[in-house]
């Protein structure tokens, strides 16, 4: 099975350390994923702020980088949503008709880490150990884009040393909204704080999510309160091993 | 084309809007109370309903068959209501059917009316317009009287006057009834039973002796000329059968195809709407009613224009239950008022800016009063998918020029992954100059959160370094 | 051009080449099976109405007791009630003629009726001006309503109900008594309509 990384724009650039996590972690389960180095971004933040030309430009650079492999891993849900959801509209009122076709290639094979875990490989303990307090927050996108439904906590209840704890209202936004946070900031702010105080509430050291922009938010107001509670994705507590540390 | 009128000016954008709303306490924890109370009523009906998808699916696909034969079943549902005694008049647009109903109104020879609670009625401003013609309309549902006597704007489709709870009413009634009739009792508490008995009275007269009632229509069935409305108070009833002369305005896309179809709607509305099996009254009637002068006025006042749009079109499906308002944390924070119109929330947010166009700042602002949660989709019980219309919104709103720079500089980045990466080294090495807080529009950000640390090495100069992690 | 050709114009030129859709209904239909009785007390219960189920033989005698339980003394009865329900009940018979006005109708103590159809699942009553039931402002004004309802009228949901209905009758179905939700969106009972909703379910 070919299987292609795609890493996403923001887990390049600012958190590496997933990208590294989901690369061992497969490794680990036996599958040795490839890094297209012609991927940058898929064109969500354009398309969702209304720039759909950019957009439909970065969907197709996208798809033509990700196109001839058996499976695509995304480990983030929001950008999983983006390619499955978004790109068969924009395909489809761009007209062209390559374009087109490498849609339908790359869609029906992409796949949210978890999903690709627990549907492909059909893994649910995938020998992780990472003995702290942890509550999981369902991201929008996870939840109700693609509808990840209770992969990520079936794969986090295997995992050794670890207390998890629900999230009250967990299925609630963050208010993240990617160029929401800016231009509704206050909004925005209202709903992060609520946010903020429901995983205090829970007393977790770690909130984790399958969506690292959704992290940035809730953890910029965490540190922003010095409140001593770390943001990780998922994936990094999936990769964390007794021997190797997190890193 | 001349801007349709929602009932409300177009004043400030919505982040300016919301940004005050955040700060008041008392609205926030009202709607908070409110909003949470009323999701889980729904939650539970609906999770009773076995069917409920299968329910949302039909009420889905028989609106928007309707749609698409709109001319063919308002014309049916013409002749249905005139063969059973009823007068059809049709309404190109806001100022019209003010004119239509005063002109109705008139000639009856009274000067008061009785009103039930009705958004297109409210979406054309026709008490202000009646006043005008010395006509005097009064409000019977509870919420509508509390905004009426209050002064106040609604802020909700189903309950005008969420924003506002029961100490707040109790004031309201106390200081206002006895300038638009029956006082408050002295020792008027503000227990919900006792604000609502005083509503009881102060009504009471009003309805047994008013002569003209106007209402609009939850559904209105082409196949038998049939008229439904769904209500919880009886208030809807006393102006439905008291009165001699009734007046519905209803907009086209109200309509119905056959009768059976109720089957579907009956259900759909209540569960939706209060959270109930089902509300406490549904009135029909079809034409003249034991002896009753029927008009129905029918309103277009830009729905043709959104029936006209591939991807808008589906917001006429609404058949204006309130769940998506009420599941919304965006409403839940910025309150109704924000989103200048009557129609707030997620449905107002893609329903206003077809209606009245683009052009104002707030209008422009409207389509991203949302973070995409995607919440209201979920709840919509005709299915309407409206983070996809907001989007397809944004793609056609005209932006600012530095959100373009950016946009496009960060379009010119992704356009090659060199670029990217040499972005990424750059910032690599200037991580430690970011600063704390960031100007401008990005300032929204830091306001109230830390950014993230940049990494020194980026993912894939990692990945380039070690062969994936193999070296 | 009228407001009508111009309204129907620009459907029309607003659905120029658009297709048609399908409609699916895998809802629950009518069913053939009645409709519980169990049920339907426990859901108008749930509206926070009176409920009592008696046999043929003791409808009379529970008339009588509602009504002088709420001290009914004159009730509007409209034309087609049996007869032998009202035998036992020691009060005023109103009848609605001549019409009787809102005012004639707001001074009475209760009104009893029958209805055309109960629905289980959601405990709604639907009145259709037929026999027994009488127009619409009477079940409307009075402050009290008592309602007999025959076991067979009981169907299992809102299309058993929906498909036996007449559209061309004024309908009004009722789910307890009358109620709101503005005040900070709990349901109180009581405003416009009856605050107080009595049913006899007669098995
Ligand atoms: S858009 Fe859907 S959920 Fe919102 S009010 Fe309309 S029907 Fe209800």
């Amino acid at each position: 099975m070919r299987v292609a990384l795609f890493v996403t724009c923001v887990n390049d650039t600012l958190f590496p350390d997933t990208g590294r996590a989901v690369v061992r972690l497969l490794r680990r389960l036996g599958v040795e994923a490839d890094f297209p180095r012609a991927q940058t971004c898929c064109g969500q933040m354009h398309a969702n702020t209304g720039y759909r030309d950019e957009a439909v430009r970065l969907a197709r650079r996208s798809v033509a980088a990700l196109r001839g492999y058996d499976a695509v891993v995304v480990p983030s849900g929001s950008c999983a949503a983006m390619i499955r959801e978004q790109y068969p509209k924009l395909a489809g009122s761009s007209g062209v008709t390559p374009f087109a076709d490498a849609v339908a290639q790359v869609v029906p094979r992409t796949y949210e880490l978890t999903e690709f875990l627990v549907d492909v490989l059909g893994v649910t303990d995938v020998g992780a150990y990472f003995p702290h307090r942890v509550t999981y927050h369902p991201t929008c996108h996870s939840l109700r884009g693609i509808h990840l439904g209770d992969r990520p906590l079936t794969l986090l209840r295997q995992v050794r040393g670890i207390e998890l704890v629900p999230l009250p209202g967990a299925e609630e936004c963050c208010g993240f909204g990617g160029t929401f946070a800016l231009k509704n900031a206050d909004v925005s702010a209202a709903m992060c704080a609520d946010k903020v105080r429901a995983v205090l509430d829970t007393g977790a050291e770690v909130l984790c999510a399958a969506d690292n922009s959704c992290l940035m938010h809730i953890g910029g107001m965490l540190g922003r309160q010095k409140s001593g509670v770390r943001v990780m994705h998922l994936a990094e507590i999936l990769c964390s091993a007794e021997t190797a540390g997190v890193r | 084309m001349s801007v349709t009128f929602l009932g409300m000016p177009a004043t400030r954008p919505f982040p300016r809007n919301a940004a005050r709303a955040v700060r008041d306490s008392q609205l926030r924890f009202n709607l908070r109370k409110a909003t949470r109370t009323i999701r889980a009523r729904r939650a539970s009906v609906v999770a009773e309903a076995p069917d409920w998808a299968e329910l949302r699916e039909a009420g889905r696909a028989i609106k928007e068959h309707t749609l698409r034969n709109l001319d063919r079943y308002l014309i049916q549902l013409e002749e249905a209501v005139t063969a059973a005694g009823g007068r059809v008049h049709w309404a190109a647009d806001g100022a019209e059917a003010n004119r239509i109903v005063a002109g109705l109104v008139k000639a009856t020879g009274e000067t008061e009316v009785v009103k039930v609670k009705s958004m297109a009625t409210q979406e054309i401003g026709l008490n202000e317009a009646l006043l005008e013609h010395g006509i005097t309309a009064y409000e019977t549902d509870l919420a509508e009287l509390i905004v009426q006597l209050g002064d106040d704007r609604p802020s909700h489709i189903l309950v005008p006057a969420i924003h506002r709870n029961r100490a707040e009413i109790r004031e309201i009634f106390a200081e206002h009834m006895s300038g638009w009739g029956r006082p408050a009792p002295e020792d008027l508490t503000d227990d919900p039973a006792a604000l609502a008995e005083a509503a009881r009275l102060h009504l009471r007269e009003r309805f047994l002796k008013t002569k003209v009632a106007i209402s609009g229509a939850n559904f209105a069935i082409a196949e038998t000329g049939t008229m439904v409305v769904l209500e919880s108070e009886g208030n809807g009833r006393m102006c439905l059968t008291l009165p001699r002369t009734l007046i519905s305005v209803v907009g086209i896309e109200k309509v119905l195809p056959t009768w059976r179809d109720l089957e579907v709607f009956l259900q759909l509305l209540p569960r939706s709407s209060t959270g109930e099996r089902m509300n406490p009254y549904t009135s029909t009637w079809t034409g003249a009613a034991e002896g009753q002068e029927f008009h129905l006025v029918l309103l277009d006042n830009g729905r043709t224009g959104v029936l006209a749009d591939e991807v808008g079109r589906q917001a006429l499906r609404c058949i204006r239950c309130s769940a998506c308002l009420n599941v919304c944390p965006v409403y839940e924070r910025a309150g109704g008022h924000a989103y200048g119109s009557v129609y707030p929330g997620p449905i107002g947010a893609i329903l206003t800016p077809q209606l009245r166009g683009m052009e104002s700042e707030l209008d422009r602002s409207l389509p991203y009063a949302s973070s995409l949660c995607g919440a209201c989709y979920e709840v919509c019980p005709v299915a309407i998918d409206i983070p996809s219309v907001l989007v397809d919104l944004r793609a056609r709103a005209r932006h600012p020029w530095p959100e373009r720079a950016g946009m496009a500089a960060a379009g010119w980045v992704f356009e090659r992954s060199g670029r990217l990466a040499r972005l990424q080294r750059a910032g690599g090495r200037l991580r430690r100059l970011v600063p704390r807080r960031l100007p401008g529009p990005l300032g929204g950000w830091t306001d109230t959160r830390d950014l993230p640390e940049v990494p020194r090495e980026s993912f894939r100069d990692w990945w380039d370094r070690t062969d994936g992690g193999r070296r | 051009m009228s407001s009508r050709d111009l309204i129907l114009a620009r459907v029309r030129r607003a659905l120029a080449g658009v297709p048609d859709v399908e409609i699916t209904r895998a809802y629950r239909g009518p069913s053939q099976t009645p409709g519980e009785i169990r049920l339907f007390e426990e859901r108008v219960r749930d509206y926070r109405a009176m409920v009592h189920v008696v046999d043929e033989a003791g409808v009379a005698e529970r008339v009588a007791l509602s009504l002088a339980g709420r001290g009914a003394r004159r009730v509007v009865v409209p034309a087609g009630f049996p007869a032998p329900w009202l035998a036992a009940a020691d009060v005023e018979a109103v009848a609605d003629d001549p019409p009787l006005s809102a005012a004639d109708l707001d001074a009475v103590d209760g009104v009893l009726t029958t209805c055309a159809v109960a629905i289980a699942e959601t405990g709604t009553i639907v009145l259709d001006a037929g026999p027994g039931q009488g127009r619409r402002a009477l079940t409307l004004v009075p402050d009290y309503h008592l309602c007999v309802v025959r076991a067979a009228q009981v169907v299992a949901g809102v299309p058993d109900a929906v498909a036996l209905l007449a559209p061309a009758r004024p309908l009004t179905w009722i789910s307890g008594p009358s109620a709101t939700s503005d005040i900070e969106l709990n349901r109180v009972e009581g405003v416009h309509g009856p605050r107080t909703l009595e049913v006899l379910i007669v098995t």
